[in-house]
C-alpha cells in the first residue's frame, strides 16, 4: 500500500489527466498556458504570482514548480520570500477580518 | 575551497565518474542511457559535420575554485600547456579548415604562454578567435590589467562568466568577491570598446544555473541581465549565453552530496530534446587537452574520454579520421540536449 498521498513523480503525470477527458484537460491546458504568456505582466511576475498563490492554496506540487521555475528565471530568495509572505499576510488577515464579524455578533447578542 | 584532484576525492578519476554514470538509475533500467535514448530516434551513433571549431584548453589553473566548475579547475591545478604543443595547435588548426579558435581553461590568461598564443594565433586570421575569461582574472593583479587593451589589438572575442547580475547568487556560486571583482573588469572591458555598440568588439556573457535546475529561457535572462547591468552598473555586453550545468566534477560532486544526483539526471532526461541532438557541440568542434590530446568536447575531456580515432593527438591529426569518427557519449550528454540545448556558445534548438 501507498505509504503517503503525495508522490513527487505525480506531478510529472500531470498531462495524464486528459486520458479520461480529452476535451476538458486539453482546454485546461490551453488555458493553463495562455494564463502564463508574457501580457500586462510579465511571466517573472506571472510566475512569482503563482508561487505565493501555491502556498495560500498549500498546493505541495505547484510549490515544487514555481520553485524551480522561480530559480530558472533567477528569482533570488529574497523576492521568492516576500511573494510568501504576501500569501501568508493575506491569509491570516483573511482569517482576522472575520473578528470583526465575531465581535460584532457577540455585542449584538450580549447584554 | 580546493579541487578534487588536491583533495583526492574518488570523483577526481574520471573512470568514478563514469561508473556512477552507468549504475543505479541508468544500470536498473529507471532511466535510459543516453546510447538507448539517441537510438530511439536513430540518432545512434552521433557523428560529425564539418569542424568550425577549434577549442583549445590550455590548462586547469584558475584563480577561482567555482562549486559547479566541470574542469575541477584551481589554483592548486598546475596542467599547463606549452609553447611546442601551442604551436603545433596552431599548425592543425590551419590545416584542419576551423573558422573558430576557442580558448578555454581554468583562467587561460594564468597560463604563462597566453600571451605569445593569442598573438601567433591571432596572425593566423580565424574568422572568430575567442577567449573565455572568468572576469575576476582581468582585476586579480596589476600584471593582468593591460589584457583588455591587448585582447583588443589582437580583436579578440571575450566571452566571460557572469552567474547573474547581482552579488548573492554570483558570489556563493563562484566565491565571496567575485561578483565585484567581475562587475570591475567588465566596466574596463566596456572601457576599451569591447560590448560597445558600433565597436565592433564582442563581450558575450555566459550565465549557468546556480544550483541544480536547469537554465530559464536564454531571450528572457539576456534581457533581464542587459537591463539590470545597464540600470546598476552601466555596463553593456553582446550577447548571453545560457549553459546548462553538466554532471561532471565538482557540479557532479555537488549533485551527489545533495542528494540531487537521481533528480537532476532525471530532470535532464525528461527534457531532453532530438532537435538539440542535431546542434550539439561535439558535432563542429575539437576539444584539445594542454598535453594535446584530442576529445569530442570540454567535457569528454574532463571524463578522459578522448575521441574514437587511431589519432588521439595533435601529433597525429587526421582531420579525415576525425570526420568519420563516433562521437563517445555517456549519460552526462543529456546535459547539451535538454530543453533549448546547450553549449559553449548557449542555446541550440
Amino acid at each position: 500500500m501507498q505509504k503517503t498521498y503525495y508522490d513527487p513523480k505525480d506531478l510529472k503525470d500531470f498531462g495524464k489527466i486528459n486520458e479520461w477527458d480529452e476535451e476538458l484537460g486539453e482546454k485546461f491546458f490551453e488555458y493553463y498556458g495562455k494564463v502564463f504568456e508574457e501580457g500586462a505582466l510579465t511571466s517573472r511576475e506571472k510566475s512569482l504570482i503563482a508561487l505565493a498563490v501555491s502556498h495560500a492554496v498549500q498546493c505541495a506540487y505547484c510549490i515544487d514548480a514555481y520553485t524551480t521555475d522561480g530559480l530558472k528565471r533567477g528569482l533570488d530568495r529574497e523576492e521568492m520570500m516576500e511573494a510568501v509572505h504576501v500569501a501568508a499576510a493575506i491569509k491570516s488577515g483573511a482569517t482576522l477580518v472575520h473578528g470583526v464579524q465575531m465581535m460584532k455578533k457577540y455585542d449584538k447578542l450580549s447584554m | 575551497m580546493k579541487s578534487l584532484a588536491k583533495r583526492k576525492d574518488s570523483l577526481a578519476d574520471p573512470k568514478n565518474q563514469l561508473a556512477l554514470f552507468n549504475s543505479g538509475i541508468f544500470a536498473n533500467g529507471d532511466l535510459p542511457t543516453f546510447k538507448d535514448k539517441t537510438s530511439e530516434t536513430d540518432q545512434f551513433p552521433l557523428k560529425p559535420n564539418n569542424l568550425e571549431i577549434f577549442q583549445v584548453n590550455v590548462g586547469y589553473m584558475c584563480n577561482q575554485v567555482c562549486a559547479h566548475c566541470h574542469v575541477d579547475a584551481g589554483p592548486d591545478r598546475k596542467e599547463i600547456m606549452t609553447t611546442e604543443t601551442m604551436q603545433l595547435c596552431l599548425d592543425k588548426l590551419k590545416e584542419s579548415g576551423a573558422t573558430t579558435l576557442d580558448l578555454t581553461g581554468g583562467a587561460p590568461e594564468m597560463n604563462p604562454n597566453f600571451r605569445w598564443f593569442v598573438e601567433e594565433a591571432s596572425k593566423i586570421g580565424v574568422k572568430d578567435f575567442i577567449v573565455r575569461s572568468n572576469l575576476t582574472i582581468l582585476r586579480a593583479n596589476k600584471k593582468y590589467y593591460d589584457l583588455p587593451e591587448f585582447f583588443k589589438k589582437h580583436n579578440v572575442h571575450v566571452v566571460s562568466s557572469l552567474p547573474f547580475y547581482k552579488r548573492g547568487k554570483t558570489d556563493k556560486q563562484r566565491g565571496d568577491g567575485v561578483f565585484d571583482a567581475s562587475i570591475e573588469a567588465l566596466k574596463e572591458l566596456n572601457k576599451v570598446g569591447y560590448g560597445v555598440q558600433g565597436s565592433g568588439l564582442k563581450l558575450d556573457l555566459v550565465f549557468n544555473p546556480s544550483g541544480a535546475f536547469l537554465p530559464g529561457n536564454q531571450e528572457d535572462l539576456e534581457h533581464e541581465f542587459k537591463t539590470a547591468l545597464k540600470e546598476d552598473f552601466n555596463i553593456t555586453f553582446n550577447n548571453l549565453f545560457a549553459i546548462t550545468n553538466l554532471p561532471v566534477s565538482r557540479f557532479l560532486e555537488f549533485l551527489v552530496a545533495t542528494e540531487n544526483y537521481e533528480d537532476y539526471m532525471d530532470e535532464l532526461v525528461d527534457a531532453y530534446n532530438p532537435t538539440a541532438v542535431e546542434s550539439v557541440m561535439c558535432k563542429n568542434t575539437i576539444s584539445v587537452d594542454w598535453q594535446g590530446y584530442l576529445y569530442d568536447c570540454d567535457f569528454n575531456q574532463q571524463l578522459d574520454l578522448k575521441v574514437a580515432t587511431t589519432g588521439k593527438h595533435l601529433s597525429e591529426f587526421d582531420a579525415e579520421a576525425l570526420k568519420n569518427r563516433n562521437i563517445i557519449v555517456s549519460q552526462h550528454c543529456y546535459g547539451c540536449t535538454a530543453g533549448a540545448g546547450s553549449s559553449c556558445q548557449g542555446t541550440v534548438a
